[in-house]
């Protein structure tokens, strides 16, 4: 038996945090992750949980005590947004390389400059080579359940990758909405205890963290990383489908909506998502045969599902709230139209929106299905969605 | 006719109202250091180098030229300006949190290279800008939104007093703490900001002036009670005066 909360993103992440109980959270405030991290100071403070909280200097601070706490065996939770993520930054890298099963909350927000405390993916984007598994969500109910399956896939065994569970600031952050929450128990029983694989001090198997590793071994540490990045599709899978059965809400790499018979799909991340649902809604009500996939999982990146699920689409558009600068377009729609390489009748369009916390509507979303009904396909050069010229 | 007027907004402050909240002592600050700057006659070769916190929007509210500078960097960037433009005025304008917390290495390294800027080190004991968080400077006990039951010793260790740490360096000239809680503070932190611009013009080292500021919206009390607060627990903790002088 669950019960139903009204909570903002950042309470849900916070709620989920309250019941997992992590052993460390460092933190260090940015708008917009302060209220997930005041909220769970408040627990910390009343006493909800055992935490040792340590309020630090900075990110790059922040990210540093959780690598030693981790390392030296404690379950360690984390948040941060934007310009925090990008001081972090250094010490992103080690975590996955130490194989630190880390989860962080990324409240996605525009990075400086120029300063912007609004939405946009810009700032998990740029760490999407950094070796996290990136899980992004829809609404508060999907960070609540992403954050809670996070520490399962993070720590097991084969994988042992630090996760970002991503939501966007402001629209999901400080938006509340109904919240069906497991029970405490159950989240304990369901994340476990957590029991370090390498601990500091075990002095029949000493160990060192992050040690130097030149010619002879970094390659194959970094192709180890591959490989467990692999394994993590399997696993959140699975964990997907074990959060299924205790909470009736499975999970899996990406969310198909209408696409079954679906002529022209839409993929995007986050509450977009939600917003493109509504425009389907409308448009399906018309007769159009139109359809959305939500990513979830953009770390590992589930290209070949992708392709899959594209098999029977006539043209697909890729929503990117990022610029990647590349003169193609953006980071997702990179990825797809890569994906898409062996599928060269299909057409792939790439928009780049939102940046900033500029709005995106059901009305921009219904004029991308209209650019793909009438093939102006954007496949060499994304276009700006609701730029001013 | 005769001029009688005794008292006008300076010219290198604007026309325009702020975003602080009331009692904030942001306000006075910048009032006094544009008193200053009109009385040195520099407002047409100073920099002002703003910092991440309430006073993000200060290139706003002064009136000449003012750089941004990402949260805790300041210094840096008045390093770099400085050396490229040494007959400039350089000063940063700095919160707790950007000077002390996030920059704090950036504080220390310009002090200690002594470099020839000017600090104004704005100290409200909060992040104000996040909603109220615990700062280095957050006095002992003090609740704040990351520390509901009060800064302890033990975990959080004492309110770091940074003149008292930037004052034994070489590379320092002039260090000095004022208050901006009552008028006689307030003439006396002018007193410290306008020798700390001094300093500069006259090619001497770094100098650093910090001002006991209140921020009744998170400390959670009305201006009035704000003052109070800080003659009876913020002085005792920051002694005010000039900590050091090399002239
Ligand atoms: C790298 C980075 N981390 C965190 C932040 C969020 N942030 C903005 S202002 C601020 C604190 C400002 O406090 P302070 O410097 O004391 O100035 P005040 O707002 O109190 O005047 C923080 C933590 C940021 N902008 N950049």
């Amino acid at each position: 038996m669950s019960k139903m909360h009204a909570l903002t993103g950042n309470e849900a992440a916070a709620y989920a945090m309250k019941q997992i109980d992590p052993d460390v959270v460092p933190a260090y405030p940015i708008t917009p992750q302060t209220e997930l991290m005041q909220t769970f100071a408040q627990y910390v403070a009343d006493g909800a949980v055992q935490t040792e909280m340590i309020l630090v200097e900075s990110e790059h601070s922040a990210m540093s005590a959780g690598v030693g706490a981790s390392a030296a065996g404690a379950r360690v939770m984390i948040a941060t947004s934007a310009n925090g993520l990008a001081l972090m930054w250094e010490i992103v890298y080690i975590t996955a390389s130490s194989r630190l099963p880390i989860v962080m909350a990324v409240v996605n927000r525009a990075l400086s400059g120029p300063i912007n405390i609004h939405c946009d993916h810009s700032d998990s984007m740029g760490c999407r080579d950094a070796g996290w598994i990136q899980i992004y969500s829809e609404n508060c109910q999907e960070v609540y359940d992403n954050m809670v399956q996070a520490l399962r896939i993070s720590e097991h065994k084969d994988v042992l990758l630090p996760v970002m569970s991503t939501h966007d600031g402001f629209i999901i952050s400080h938006t509340v909405e109904r919240v069906d929450a497991l029970k405490d128990e159950e989240v304990k029983k369901f994340v476990g205890e957590y029991k370090s694989l390498y601990p500091l001090l075990d002095v029949s198997k000493p160990v060192t963290y992050g040690p130097l590793d030149l010619q002879d071994y970094y390659f194959e540490h970094k192709k180890q990383q591959a490989e467990a990045m692999k394994i993590a599709k399997r696993v959140i899978l699975e964990v997907g489908e074990e959060y299924g059965k205790l909470s009736g809400r499975s999970y899996g790499l990406f969310d198909e909506y209408q696409t079954e018979d679906a002529e022209y799909i839409i993929i995007a991340l986050g509450s977009t998502a939600g917003t493109a649902k509504a425009a389907v809604d409308d448009m399906r009500a018309m007769g159009k045969k139109v359809g959305v996939i939500k990513l979830r999982v953009f770390r590992p990146f589930p290209a070949p599902e992708l392709v899959q699920a594209l098999s029977n689409a006539k043209a697909v558009a890729v929503l990117d709230r990022s610029e990647g600068f590349s003169g193609i377009g953006g980071p997702l729609f990179q990825e797809v139209r890569s994906a898409l390489y062996r599928k060269a009748d299909m057409p792939v369009s790439g928009y780049v929106y939102g940046l900033g916390g500029r709005d995106i509507t059901p009305e921009m979303i219904a004029g991308v299905f209209g650019d793909l009904k009438e093939g102006r396909i954007h496949e060499d050069e994304a276009f700006h969605l609701g730029v001013r010229e | 006719m005769k001029d009688s007027t005794i008292y006008q907004r300076p010219e290198s402050l604007q026309d325009v109202p702020t975003h602080y909240c009331p009692g904030c002592g942001h306000g006075t600050a910048h009032r006094l250091i544009a008193e200053v700057i009109d009385e040195l006659g520099i407002r047409e070769r100073t920099v002002g180098i703003a910092p991440v916190g309430c006073a993000v929007l200060a290139y706003d509210y002064f009136n000449f030229d003012v750089t941004e500078a990402a949260h805790g960097r300041p210094p840096a960037v008045a390093t770099g300006m400085k050396r490229v433009r040494p007959e400039l005025i350089i000063f940063t304008y700095q919160g707790d949190g950007d000077l002390a917390a996030i920059g704090i290495a950036e504080t220390i390294h310009a002090a200690n290279r002594g470099e020839k800027i000017t600090v104004i080190f704005v100290n409200n004991g909060i992040y104000g800008m996040t909603g109220g968080q615990m700062a280095p400077t957050t006095l002992i006990d003090q609740k704040t939104a990351t520390s509901p039951l009060g800064r302890s010793f033990q975990n959080e260790g004492p309110p770091l007093k940074v003149c008292e740490m930037l004052a034994p360096l070489d590379g320092t000239a002039y260090i000095a703490r004022g208050a901006l809680n009552k008028p006689a503070n307030i003439l006396k932190a002018r007193e410290y900001i306008k020798q700390a611009f001094l300093n500069q013009i006259e090619g001497r080292r770094f100098s650093l002036v910090e001002l006991l500021s209140a921020c009744p919206t998170y400390w959670h009390l009305t201006p009035g009670d704000s003052m109070k607060k800080i003659t009876e627990e913020v002085i005792p903790n920051f002694p005010l005066g000039v900590i050091k002088d090399e002239r």
